[in-house]
C-alpha cells in the first residue's frame, strides 16, 4: 500500500491538472460536413454553431469567438509591373510558399480588441499570418508589398474575407456565424477552426473538416480530363466538329425549306 | 443562369459565354479568322484562368471553323489544294516556332515579347491593308471604268515548281505558299493562335488569291492547326474545359453561319476594310495595355497552372 499511494497521488494530481486545463471546452459543428459542387453551383453558405462548456471560477464571464475557414494551401507567384523604356512589363516576381485558396474569418468583435499578436503568430489566425511566406525577404526588397497585393486581390474577388461582428452570441454559452463560400472555390479539404478567447488569449479551440467536392457531371469531366487526357482531348474535338457540322446542316435545312 | 466549370473551377453566366462565342463566330465566318486573338482576352475578362482560356479557345475555334468552312465548301470558295500546301508549310513553321518559343522562355519575359510581336505585326498588317482597301474602295465607287490590267505579275509568278490552284485561279510556284504557310506557322506557334489574321492578308497580298476564296481556305487550314493545339493542351496541361467549350461553341457555330452570310453580302474591298479595322483595333488595345499605367500593378498566378 505504501508504494501504491504516491502513484495514486501523482495520478490524481495529473488528473487534477488536466481537469483544470480543460475547464473550457468548445463544442461546435458545421451545418454540413461536405459541400457538393454541382453544375449549377453558385456558392454556398455554411452555418457554424457551437457552445462553450466551462467550469471553474471564470465560468459565466464574457468570452470572444473567432471562426476561421481555410481552403487548401497552394504555392502562388505574385508579379509586379514596372515601367521599362516607356512600357509596362512584369519586372519583379515573388514565390509565396503556401497561401490558402480561400480564407474566411468571422469574429464577434473587432480583431485587435480580442486577439493578441503573440496568439496570432502562434496559431496563424489572421490572413497575413495564414499565408506562409518563408524566405520572402531574400527574393525582393519590399516583400511585404507582394503579400499585401495578394491579400488585396483575393479580398477583391471574394476569396479572402473578414467579418468582424460576424459571430453572434446567443446567450452566454452559445454562438453562431455564417460563412459564405463563393462560387469560384476549388475543391479540397477545408478546415474550420473555432477559437475561444478571453483577455486576448486563446483558451480553447476546436477544429473541424469541411469536404468540398465536385460531384456528378463535374466529377466525371474532371476525372476524365486528368486520367484519360488523350480520350478527353479527342472527345472535345469530336464535339466541336459535330457541333460545327450540325450548325451548318441546320442552317442549310432552315434556308432550304 | 450560373454554371460551374469543372476545369476552370469558376462559376460563370452561361448566356454571357454564349454571346461571346457568337460574336467570335460571326467574325470567324466573315473574315476567315479563327478569332483566337479576340476570344482569349475576352475570356480572361470573363474571369476564366489564362491557361484554360487559351486551351479551350482553341477547341471553340475548331467548331466555328468547321461550321464556317462547310458553308464555304457549298459555295465552292475553298481552295483545298492551296490549303494543304499552306498546311504543309505550317507544320514545319510550327515546329520551328515552338523551338523559338522555348528559346524565348529560357530568356524570360516571353509574355512581353509575344505582346510586342503582336503589336508590331498587327500594326503593320492592319495599316497596309486599310490603306490598300480604302484606295480600292474609292476606285470602285468613282464610276470610272477600271482600265483592264492583267493581274500583277510579281516575284511569286516567276519561281519554278509551278502548280495550278484552280479554285483561286492561280498558276504559281508552290514555294511561295509553302513559305507563307511556314512563316505563319512560326508566328502562330509563338503567339498561340491559329494565325488566320496573318494568313488572310498574306494570301491576298503575297499570293494574290481572290478575297472570296481566301476566307474559306484560311478556315480550312485553321481547323487542323487549332485541333492539333487543342489536343496538345488537353494532354500536357489538362486545361481544356469541356463545358466552357460547349457553351462557346454553341454560340460560335451559329455565329459563324451568320458571319458567312454577312461576308457574302459585302464587297471584297469592304470586307478588307473591316478586317483591317479589326486588326488595328486589337493592335491598339494591346499597345494601350503596354503604354498606359495599369490600375493594379500586381498579378497573381497559381504556380500549378503556370501559363
Amino acid at each position: 500500500m505504501r508504494r501504491v499511494l504516491p502513484a495514486v497521488l501523482a495520478l490524481a494530481a495529473a488528473l487534477g491538472i488536466t481537469a483544470a486545463a480543460k475547464a473550457q471546452t468548445v463544442v461546435a459543428d458545421l451545418s454540413q460536413s461536405r459541400v457538393a459542387i454541382t453544375t449549377n453551383f453558385a456558392g454556398s453558405q455554411i452555418l457554424v454553431f457551437g457552445a462553450v462548456q466551462e467550469t471553474g471560477p471564470d465560468a459565466g464571464t464574457p468570452f470572444d469567438i473567432i471562426v476561421t475557414v481555410s481552403g487548401p494551401r497552394e504555392p502562388v507567384t505574385v508579379r509586379k509591373k514596372d515601367r521599362v523604356a516607356g512600357i509596362w512589363v512584369n519586372t519583379e516576381a515573388v514565390d509565396i510558399t503556401a497561401a490558402p485558396a480561400f480564407y474566411a474569418i468571422s469574429t464577434n468583435r473587432r480583431m485587435e480588441q480580442i486577439l493578441s499578436m503573440t496568439e496570432d503568430l502562434r496559431r496563424s489566425i489572421t490572413i497575413p499570418r495564414a499565408i506562409r511566406s518563408a524566405g520572402l525577404a531574400s527574393q525582393v526588397d519590399e516583400a511585404e508589398e507582394f503579400t499585401e497585393a495578394l491579400i488585396r486581390l483575393r479580398e477583391r474577388n471574394g476569396s479572402y474575407r473578414v467579418e468582424e461582428h460576424g459571430v453572434t452570441m446567443i446567450g452566454q454559452p452559445l454562438f453562431r456565424t455564417d460563412i459564405n463560400l463563393p462560387s469560384n472555390i476549388s475543391e479540397g479539404r477545408y478546415t474550420a477552426r473555432i477559437f475561444m478567447l478571453r483577455d486576448k488569449e486563446v483558451i480553447a479551440s476546436y477544429t473541424d473538416v469541411l469536404d468540398v467536392r465536385k460531384v456528378g457531371l463535374e466529377r466525371w469531366i474532371y476525372n476524365l480530363a486528368q486520367e484519360q487526357a488523350m480520350i478527353y482531348g479527342l472527345l472535345s474535338l469530336a464535339i466541336a466538329m459535330a457541333a460545327g457540322w450540325g450548325a451548318s446542316a441546320a442552317f442549310r435545312y432552315i434556308r432550304g425549306s | 443562369m450560373q454554371i460551374y466549370l469543372p476545369i476552370a473551377e469558376v462559376s460563370v453566366n452561361a448566356f454571357q459565354l454564349l454571346g461571346l462565342g457568337g460574336l467570335v463566330g460571326v467574325l470567324s465566318g466573315m473574315f476567315g479568322v479563327g478569332g483566337g486573338f479576340l476570344l482569349t482576352p475576352l475570356l480572361f475578362f470573363a474571369g476564366i484562368p489564362p491557361a484554360v482560356a487559351v486551351a479551350t479557345g482553341a477547341n471553340q475555334i475548331v467548331a466555328s471553323s468547321v461550321s464556317g468552312v462547310l458553308a464555304h465548301f457549298r459555295r465552292k470558295t475553298v481552295d483545298i489544294r492551296m490549303g494543304f500546301v499552306l498546311q504543309a508549310g505550317g507544320l514545319v513553321g510550327a515546329a520551328m516556332g515552338i523551338a523559338v518559343f522555348n528559346m524565348l522562355k529560357a530568356l524570360g519575359q516571353v509574355d512581353l515579347l509575344i505582346t510586342l510581336f503582336y503589336v508590331v505585326f498587327l500594326g503593320i498588317v492592319g495599316s497596309l491593308m486599310l490603306v490598300e482597301s480604302l484606295r480600292a474602295l474609292r476606285r470602285s465607287k468613282s464610276d470610272v471604268p477600271k482600265p483592264y490590267t492583267r493581274r500583277q505579275r510579281n516575284w511569286v509568278h516567276t519561281w519554278p515548281l509551278k502548280m495550278r490552284f484552280r479554285a483561286s485561279g492561280l498558276y504559281i510556284s508552290v514555294i511561295p505558299p509553302l513559305l507563307v504557310g511556314m512563316s505563319v506557322g512560326v508566328l502562330a506557334a509563338i503567339m498561340g493562335v491559329g494565325g488566320g489574321f496573318i494568313m488572310v492578308p498574306a494570301m491576298i497580298y503575297i499570293l494574290g488569291m481572290p478575297t472570296k476564296v481566301v476566307v474559306g481556305t484560311s478556315l480550312f487550314q485553321i481547323i487542323l492547326v487549332a485541333a492539333f493545339s487543342t489536343l496538345l493542351h488537353a494532354i500536357t496541361n489538362h486545361t481544356v474545359d469541356m463545358i466552357l467549350a460547349l457553351l462557346l461553341l454553341i454560340g460560335g457555330v451559329v455565329g459563324a453561319q451568320f458571319g458567312t452570310q454577312i461576308g457574302t453580302k459585302l464587297k471584297a474591298e469592304q470586307l478588307r476594310v473591316l478586317l483591317a479595322a479589326l486588326v488595328l483595333a486589337v493592335c491598339g488595345k494591346l499597345a494601350a495595355d503596354l503604354l498606359i499605367e495599369p490600375r493594379e500593378l500586381f498579378s497573381i498566378s497559381e504556380s500549378g497552372g503556370h501559363s
